[in-house]
């Protein structure tokens, strides 16, 4: 039973996982994109396309990955280029996303997806308890740790990372000393797009192989604050990713069991305890205004 | 969060417009409003196959407009309005939330026809149909309870709204009239549409040992969850045979297109009045999709139980009791339409407590 809860629970919190590390990075260097909903959505329903339209769904997640680079790029352009207002952008991005997939996928309505096979490891997969836990998952799951590690890594040990960071903390200085603050975000925001597109690409070819309008279900939202929940930090974004996961799979466990507990506070549960997660965090101002990106959300004119 | 991507969802709702085809004066314009997008292969997908149904059998006698993604409530007021202006001869409102709205308007237009699905209230220009999905639910009941192993079936549910109690109420006793002792657990997702969510409550409810599983929820995935372990479900809205070949036995499907081609055609003749339909299984508003994967012993059981209700017999006929026992409806008495769309209660069998 337990290792079946937490096959679950692995499914539940990939998606949230992988927009949450991309929206960190973008959030790093000093962008607020608001429009992850709109970017996974539009990740959903290209990476059901491809995977249906060549028969693999491996190159639907590729697909489902760039389609989320290209909305991106249009918030990119809007926000970094033309200096638009991020907030408002980002809420065009996701009412955007949301009807273009509608329309894109039109046709793909009422049709059965592929799912992605999980990797299937002779003799490691078939351990007990760990076997199905640890190596029989698919890509995106193994992807969405080393993502997080990979960001972690970049972030704290690189160089480009420190520059990004700089960029997001103080993108005047980080301009005075030569670099491209333009530059940088639109890198970041790319990454963004990416990483939320392939949230969105699980969502319809290794969660539910499907694709319906809206299927995302505010999953976007749900990774924009799980980055403010992880305080910027990578490896907290996973701890509430799966932390919002458990508690989503156990309340619906908590039912089947017939206790007798009212769905609607069980339903309520995952967003309580991001609350409380959230009190007890901002309770340490020191730790959150350290890992806070100064400039977030505000918009750079370089003064020439 | 929840809160923002609802306020997105209605902004949404604004932005998008109406579709429709090309005009001509002396064609009846027959309109629909829905409430979800029609992509959502579910409720609204069903409704407009139906509108989809009378252009195809009233060809240049009909033009149809409609529009997607109205949010329940006073808003959809305009878009009503808006089709009352525009034109159009008869409206239909095809979700329960936009009752209020559509009688207001109704009662502005007097000359237009309106027609709301799933209400109760009326005027004398508005008339209102529905459908009796608990037939279906019914012979779900019976089928579930002759192909489960283990006398248990999980029950995927949105919200605790009469239709989904009646749904509920009438699987159980479709089961129990197979298998007095059957049981069911239910997992209420408090959504209508969430694929992620209703794929987790169905894989729940098989790891506690459910091994078919029946949903009020309209998405492809829990059934999808019963391919992939090799259990059994029933399909939703739509026949889901496409997506589960081996665990689909039947579906549910909402088969709106004969009621809209009847409606329509009697406004072309002027012999449209304002009714009070609630069709079944016998008007094939209610259609039961291929019965599939099952023993033949149960596929004739089903196919008779079909043929009885198709006959008038309704599955709400007494002897009926509550979960504490007391009798509601003694032998032989058949529940009145009225209590059954008021339904706020659980027959005797069913473990789960009502959420109020």
């Amino acid at each position: 039973m337990l290792e079946a809860i937490i096959l679950t629970i692995i499914t539940a919190a990939t998606p949230l996982l992988l927009a949450a590390t991309g929206e960190l990075v973008v959030e790093k260097s000093g962008v607020l994109n608001l429009g992850v909903e709109g970017m996974m959505v539009m990740g959903a329903v290209a990476g059901f396309a491809v995977t249906v339209s060549t028969g693999s769904p491996l190159l639907g997640v590729v697909g489902g990955a760039i389609a989320g680079v290209l909305v991106s790029l249009l918030f990119a352009f809007v926000t970094l280029t033309l200096v638009a207002n991020q907030v408002a952008s980002g809420l065009a991005l996701t009412l955007f996303g949301l009807g273009l997939s509608g329309l894109m996928g039109e046709s793909f309505v009422g049709q059965p997806g592929i799912k992605l096979a999980s990797l299937d490891i002779p003799g490691l997969t078939m351990l007990p308890f760990v076997g199905k836990v640890l190596f029989g998952q698919d890509i995106l799951v193994y992807l969405s740790f080393a993502a997080v590690f990979g960001v972690s890594w970049f972030l704290n040990r690189t160089r480009a990372g420190l520059i990004l960071r700089a960029v997001g903390d103080n993108h005047s200085s980080a301009h005075a000393l030569g670099y491209s603050v333009i530059g940088v975000r639109y890198l970041a925001v790319m990454f963004g797009g990416a990483m939320a597109g392939l949230g969105g690409a699980y969502l319809s070819v290794a969660y539910t192989p499907l694709w319906v309008e809206n299927m995302t279900a505010g999953r976007g939202w749900i990774a924009l604050a799980l980055v403010v929940f992880a305080s910027w930090v990578p490896w907290r974004a996973a701890v509430g990713a799966y932390l919002f996961g458990a508690v989503t799979v156990l309340q619906l466990h908590t039912q089947a069991l017939g206790i007798g507990f009212p769905s609607q506070f069980l339903a309520m549960l995952p967003y309580l305890a991001t609350v409380i997660v959230l009190v007890a965090i901002s309770g340490n101002r020191r730790a959150t205004l350290f890992n806070t990106p100064s400039s977030l959300g505000k918009s750079f004119v370089p003064d020439r | 969060m929840k809160k923002l991507a609802l306020l997105a969802g209605t902004a949404l709702a604004l932005a998008v417009g109406a579709v429709s085809g090309a005009s001509a004066a002396d064609k009846l314009k027959a309109c629909w409003v829905y409430t979800g997008p029609i992509g959502d292969f579910g409720y609204s997908y069903q409704h407009d196959q139906g509108r989809l149904a009378v252009e195809k059998e009233l060809g240049d006698k009909v033009e149809t407009a409609y529009v997607e993604n109205v949010a329940e409530g006073p808003d959809a007021e305009r878009v009503f309005e808006r089709f009352a202006r525009e034109g159009c001869g008869i409206v239909f409102g095809t979700s329960f939330g936009f009752m209020d709205a559509e009688l207001k308007v109704a009662k502005k237009f007097p000359k237009v026809k309106f027609e709301h699905a799933t209400g109760y209230k009326s005027a004398p220009n508005m008339g209102l149909y529905n459908a009796r999905f608990y037939e279906g639910r019914y012979i779900l009941g019976q089928i579930a309870a002759k192909e489960s192993k283990k006398a248990l079936a999980g029950y995927i549910v949105s919200f605790p709204i009469p239709e989904v109690v009646m749904g509920i109420n009438a699987f159980m006793l479709g089961a129990q009239s197979i298998n007095p002792d059957f049981k069911v657990k239910i997992v209420w997702v408090n959504s209508w549409f969430d694929p992620g969510k209703e794929a987790d409550a169905a894989k729940a409810l098989f790891d506690q040992g459910a091994d078919i599983i029946v949903q009020h929820t309209d998405s492809t995935a829990a059934i999808q969850v019963a391919e992939e372990r090799g259990l059994k479900g029933f399909g939703q809205s739509s026949d889901m045979i496409k997506f589960a070949p081996k665990a689909q036995m039947t579906a549910i499907v909402d088969n709106w297109g004969p009621h809209y081609i009847k409606a329509v055609k009697a406004v072309l003749d002027g012999t449209w009045k304002a009714d009070d339909v609630w069709e079944g299984i016998k008007d094939g508003t209610v259609h039961m999709a291929d019965y599939a994967n099952m023993s033949d012993e149960t596929k004739k059981l089903a196919e008779a139980t079909q043929a009885k209700i198709a006959g008038g017999w309704n599955p709400f006929t007494g002897p009926i009791a509550d979960q504490t026992g007391k009798e509601r409806y003694a032998a032989g008495v058949v529940a009145p339409d009225g209590d059954l769309l008021g339904m706020n209660w659980y027959v005797k069998g069913v473990d789960d407590k009502l959420p109020q």
